[in-house]
């Protein structure tokens, strides 16, 4: 099985550096793809069917190709994302720190596809050590030619600069991140204009994750058909970052092709649940994407079978849940969490979070009645897709409206015994 | 006042941006790296030099989580208190630190050393509960652990 993404990463994660890189391949594609033109890179990665790994799942060549390419701009952008927050995610971080060179010549591609001049990785105030990895490996890259004003002597200009953030969940969102760049509050902006058109400073701007960008020399390098082989579901090219979090005997992180089962990756790489525990179930991609449960664990990990199940893939890294931990205490720490992120732009979410968390914590402390699940039930509605500036409240939504599918019958023990029986 | 020093830093971020008003949050972040945190006289310090209103500086720095606006201690432990550290047991990890420090989330300790603040998710739940002490990162957290770790910042 052949893992592009990991191969260089060592075990022990410390970083590879520019010349061990450069000895292991490294900026190949950069050669490649400069000697192109930038539409040919754009419609390689069209046809690749890389999709955005932040957990959107949108084409990432189709995203590029919004980007204007005739006309004069004062600047065009290209910014990484790198602002990893959404709980129980922990795939980023591995590609920053341990392999950083891979992620610029990624986007060194990305941005000579889109003709970009500038651009930025923003990384996550938290982040300190992937931050002082990144700013090594910039500098490296900058002394070798492969940034600055002409780009391995081609005449291509790409300045990258290192971004680190000061926390807010929100950030992640790419319009916020837009405005948190620029030095504002990170409230997300009006789509239209998407940002592709007017993005940072109001120029033209691409905004990618990490471990997308981190896809991209590897398409131009070995080619469509390969990148597409890689994967087990046609459609979705390419390899995922899968992990696993919560009480399994092994949590950890895994490239694996898409299409790998539920049920493998919990049994086969995570090692099955601790002893003494059962799986209750899972958030499949982070902490907004909807509960699968035991009736689920045989479907695939890619992005049409996980939404076909009534979920989402996401981040690829799952939140395991066992019999031993109160559901009912995990979505009032999800929900708790999203109401103290919302940015307070927007009143359903400002307003129905905070709502949501009080009514989670009453039923929690054995104070809940049953018209309180009808109030939850009505959020889940009330804060839908469609009812909110951005996602955020719909992702808050995902793992309360499932939780009360699947486990309402937990909801309901806490409210008849006045009590949290898992404690 | 802010100092010269200060001001040559947050004078150099402008080179970054287009125009100096974009440099808000890296100037809120030279500030605090000198003081530890922003007052509301940095605040207004800072108005002058970005030619911005101390509100609109003020509606910035109170916005994020890791812009400090009042006092804390020379290292500052981010505890996370999201899903997979709360499945992992996180609140004995807190209970530890509040008896160990005597103080609770957003308090300092007596000799100025520590202030516990809750934070979101760390991204390293595969080694839950984990927390940072200033920019070092600690996971797989035991109470044992904990003692070592707290003993190691002087």
């Amino acid at each position: 099985m052949e893992r592009p993404l990991t191969k260089n990463i060592r075990p022990d994660g410390k970083p590879v550096f520019i010349k061990e890189y450069e000895s292991l391949g490294g900026y190949q594609s950069v050669k490649k793809a400069l000697k192109m033109q930038p539409k040919e890179v754009t419609e390689l990665v069209k046809k690749s069917n890389l999709k955005g790994r932040g957990g959107a799942g949108f084409n990432t060549g189709l995203k590029w190709s919004f980007v204007p390419m005739e006309g004069e701009f004062e600047h065009k952008y290209l910014v990484a994302n790198g602002d990893e927050m959404e709980p129980g995610t922990f795939k980023d971080r591995l590609l920053i720190e341990g392999d950083p060179h891979q992620l610029i010549e990624g986007m060194i591609v990305t941005a000579f596809a889109i003709q970009a001049d500038e651009g930025y990785i923003f990384i996550r105030g938290e982040y300190a050590y992937a931050a002082d990895v990144v700013a090594k490996a910039l500098a490296e890259a900058y002394e070798a030619g492969y940034l600055g004003s002409n780009i391995m002597k081609t005449g291509y200009k790409f300045n990258l600069h290192l971004h680190t953030s000061v926390g807010r969940y929100i950030c992640g969102e790419e319009t916020a991140l837009l405005n948190s760049l620029e030095g504002k509050r990170a409230n997300p902006r009006a789509k239209p204009p998407f940002p592709q058109v007017s993005g940072l400073f109001g120029q033209p701007t691409i905004v990618n994750n990490i471990e997308t960008l981190c896809n991209i020399p590897h398409i131009i390098n070995n080619g469509v058909e390969w990148y597409n082989g890689l994967s087990l579901t046609p459609g979705d090219g390419g390899t995922k970052l899968f992990g696993a979090s919560g009480k399994v005997k092994k949590p950890g992180l895994w490239e694996l092709p898409f299409g790998v089962t539920l049920r493998e990756l919990l049994e086969d790489y995570a090692g099955g649940m601790q002893d003494g525990l059962k799986f209750k179930g899972c958030l499949p991609g982070g902490a907004s994407t909807d509960f699968l449960v035991a009736e689920h664990l045989d479907i695939k990990m890619d992005y049409a079978s996980v939404a076909a199940a009534g979920s989402r893939l996401g981040t690829g890294t799952m939140i395991v849940l066992d019999d031993k931990t109160c559901p009912v205490g995990m979505v009032l720490n999800l929900e708790h969490f999203f109401a103290q992120e919302s940015c307070g732009f927007c009143t359903p979410c400002r307003e129905g979070l905070p709502w949501t968390e009080k009514i989670l914590r009453k039923i929690e402390e054995g104070k809940g009645e049953m018209k309180d699940l009808d109030i939850l039930q009505f959020h889940t509605k009330f804060m839908g897709p469609g009812n909110t500036f951005c996602a955020l409240a719909p992702g808050a939504m995902a793992p309360l409206q499932s939780a009360l599918k699947y486990f309402r019958e937990d909801f309901e023990l806490h409210i008849k015994e006045h009590k949290c029986s898992w404690k | 006042m802010l100092t010269a020093e200060e001001i040559h830093e947050i004078k150099e971020e402008f080179h970054l941006y287009p125009y100096k008003q974009a440099a808000c949050i890296e100037a809120l972040k030279v500030v605090q790296k000198h003081r530890r945190w922003v007052s509301d006289e940095n605040v207004k310090d800072l108005a002058g030099l970005l030619e911005m209103s101390a509100e609109e500086i003020d509606s910035v720095a109170t916005f994020y989580n890791l812009i400090y606006r009042k006092p804390v201690g020379k290292y500052v432990i981010l505890l996370c208190d999201s899903v997979s550290c709360y499945i992992m047991g996180y609140e004995t990890v807190l209970q530890h630190l509040e008896r160990t420090l005597g103080i609770k989330y957003g308090e300092t300790t007596k000799d100025d050393r520590f202030t516990m603040l809750p934070v979101p998710c760390l991204g390293t739940c595969d080694h839950a509960p984990a927390m940072m002490v200033g920019k070092d990162l600690y996971r797989d957290l035991t109470p044992e652990k904990i003692d070592e770790i707290l003993n190691s910042y002087k």
